[in-house]
């Protein structure tokens, strides 16, 4: 692929500056919108530690008191982002413990099994994408269809569900659900690319497919195939809910589908907002990746 | 047609006909309780055996595929008219509203779908009648699922906005709603059916994981994501494998929806 020497860094600049500004305003969005769907729910009002008999009206009424401040959304919103810039993400209501230790202790593991997952899918599907353009047996291509096709038609709680019966480790699951996506868009990319006239040119003059692929095809399917990577990521972080939460592995997805099952408003507010920026960091750094390798005229 | 695609087309049928007449076909209902049989093998009154409160497990895959099968096309229904609604507007009237719509359209799938769904399900009461989680549970569907279709559908109006008939259209003096519903709507048709089609399968995927993850259709009503969730209690595909047939009639089910789909998609 060609990396470009000439890429104007005054451009370059801006474009990561709009990126970022769009980063900083979707995620302010989308933590919104989640805290008003969230102080919007109903029962919202409603603590269960107000049921144990053992607290007396004094302790029941300083537990209103704690969370008061939340019956505005705004005054809820702008509080939670006063005290997010000082470091302070709040506490988990249910796991009664700051959000910021959950989010240090939890990340690390999502970041694992989803990154060994991702690193699986890829190669896995990469291989058989581009070995089924090189080799061309209709078989083989067949067996990659039908492969990626049975993986696309499961659920991943089941495929996280068969990982615990067979023993697998989770990142495998998520390999498993990832791999479809990325051979699919990957085979039909290459397929294209394989059909241009100038590909069709150079084989045609005996050009070794290995240099083929090196010199014509990546550079043609390579910007897409980078900007799949940055959706990817997205997918990887779908998955790691029911993979965590089924598996046992104690990573952001297992927080976020404990969080939901228990209601939890600050702990849901901010791995959406988390999740968001992962998310959009992602497709961001794959757009200025392939602005960076864009190929330009000198 | 192809053979594949008329394969396919005849199982979704004959699925579909076959849990209409779970009625007829499983006279016993999904909440009856032989309580002398809890998790019987298959048998010649209970065909797939009892679930481990004695539930006969083959009226449950019968009702719970009822379920999902005329659920998951309601609910892609509500999201492919949102989806008209915004995108179809937003890209017919262009200019701020197009790049409202857009921006709108870009925070919703920036956010990982089951992140999404996990979320605004468990915002909405959990402890529900079974018939409350049925709608709640594809209504959130619905309504959330209308993003990834109204991009295409925004982008499709927005080049027809631009395309030759509608500006002799407006020339000839048409304009506001009548222009947009004479002339972009049905033009907006086929990428409408594609989505709607695209959408059936995603649904009933998202309601498979949301029902395993506790999150879904409540008990005792059935549903794929709920007949799944049995498979968490086994040992080994040996042990028992007639509680893998829910996973089988889904998996056969969602190939058929694929091999319909490309088909859509191309025409899209």
């Amino acid at each position: 692929m060609l990396i470009s020497k000439t890429a104007p860094r005054k451009t370059l600049f801006w474009k990561i500056a709009r990126h970022l500004a769009a980063i900083v305003a979707i995620v302010l969005l989308g933590g919104l919108l989640s805290a008003t769907l969230v102080r919007l729910a109903p029962g919202f009002d409603s603590d269960e530690r107000e049921l144990d008999p053992g607290l007396s009206a004094e302790s029941v009424r300083a537990l209103r008191q704690s969370r008061a401040g939340e019956h505005n959304i705004l005054r809820y919103y702008s509080g939670y982002l006063r005290a997010a810039w000082h470091g302070d993400l709040g506490t988990s209501h249910a796991l009664g413990q700051p959000v910021q230790s959950l989010l240090r202790e939890r990340w690390p593991v999502t970041l694992r099994v989803a990154g060994v997952g991702l690193l699986l899918a890829w190669l896995l599907a990469l291989l058989l994408a581009f070995t089924a353009c090189l080799w061309r047996v209709p078989v083989y291509e067949m067996m990659g269809i039908t492969l990626s096709g049975a993986f696309l038609c499961i659920p991943a709680a089941v495929l996280a569900l068969l990982s615990v019966i067979l023993n697998a480790p989770g990142y495998l699951a998520i390999a498993l659900i990832v791999f479809p996506k990325i051979y699919r868009y990957s085979r039909s990319l290459l397929a294209k690319a394989y059909e241009l006239p100038h590909i069709t040119a150079a084989r045609a003059r005996g050009l070794g497919e290995m240099r083929v692929l090196a010199r014509h095809v990546l550079p043609v399917a390579g910007p897409q195939m980078i900007a799949l990577a940055g959706v990817t990521v997205s997918i990887a972080l779908g998955a790691s809910i029911p993979i965590e939460a089924l598996c046992g592995l104690p990573g952001i997805g297992q927080l976020a589908w404990q969080a939901a099952l228990s209601r939890d408003l600050p702990l849901l507010v901010n791995l959406t907002v988390l999740v968001t920026l992962v998310t959009l960091l992602a497709n961001s750094g794959a757009d200025v990746m392939n602005y960076v390798l864009q190929p330009r005229d000198v | 047609m192809n053979l594949a695609r008329k394969l396919a087309c005849v199982v979704v049928v004959f699925v579909c006909a076959v849990s209409l007449a779970a009625n007829w076909l499983a006279p016993v209902g999904y909440a009856k309780q032989f309580r002398e049989a809890p998790g019987a093998p298959p048998s010649h009154e209970h065909w797939l055996g009892t679930d481990e409160v004695g539930r006969d497990r083959f009226a449950r895959v019968l009702y719970g595929t009822r379920i999902s099968l005329l659920l998951a096309p309601a609910a892609a229904l509500v999201s492919t008219l949102l989806a008209a609604l915004v995108g179809g507007l937003a890209g017919y009237l262009g200019g701020i509203w197009l790049r409202l719509a857009r921006g709108f359209t870009d925070l919703f799938l920036s956010l990982p779908w089951l992140f999404l769904l996990i979320t605004v399900r468990a915002v909405l009461p959990l402890n529900v009648s079974p018939l409350t989680s049925v709608l709640i549970t594809f209504l959130i569907l619905g309504l959330l699922g209308w993003a990834a279709a109204a991009r295409v559908l925004s982008t499709s109006a927005d080049a027809l906005r631009n395309s030759d008939f509608v500006l002799q259209a407006r020339a000839s003096g048409l304009h506001g709603p009548r222009l947009f519903l004479i002339h972009v709507l049905p033009n907006l048709k086929p990428v409408l059916y594609a989505q709607f089609w695209i959408s059936i399968p995603v649904f009933i995927l998202s309601e498979a994981n949301l029902g395993i993850l506790g999150l879904g259709v409540a008990e005792p009503l059935p549903s794929w994501g709920s007949l799944l969730r049995e498979l968490e209690g086994l040992m080994s595909f040996r042990e028992e494998p007639w509680r893998l047939v829910p996973l089988v009639l889904l998996i056969v089910v969602m190939t058929s929806f694929q091999m319909l789909l490309s088909k859509e998609e191309v025409t899209a």
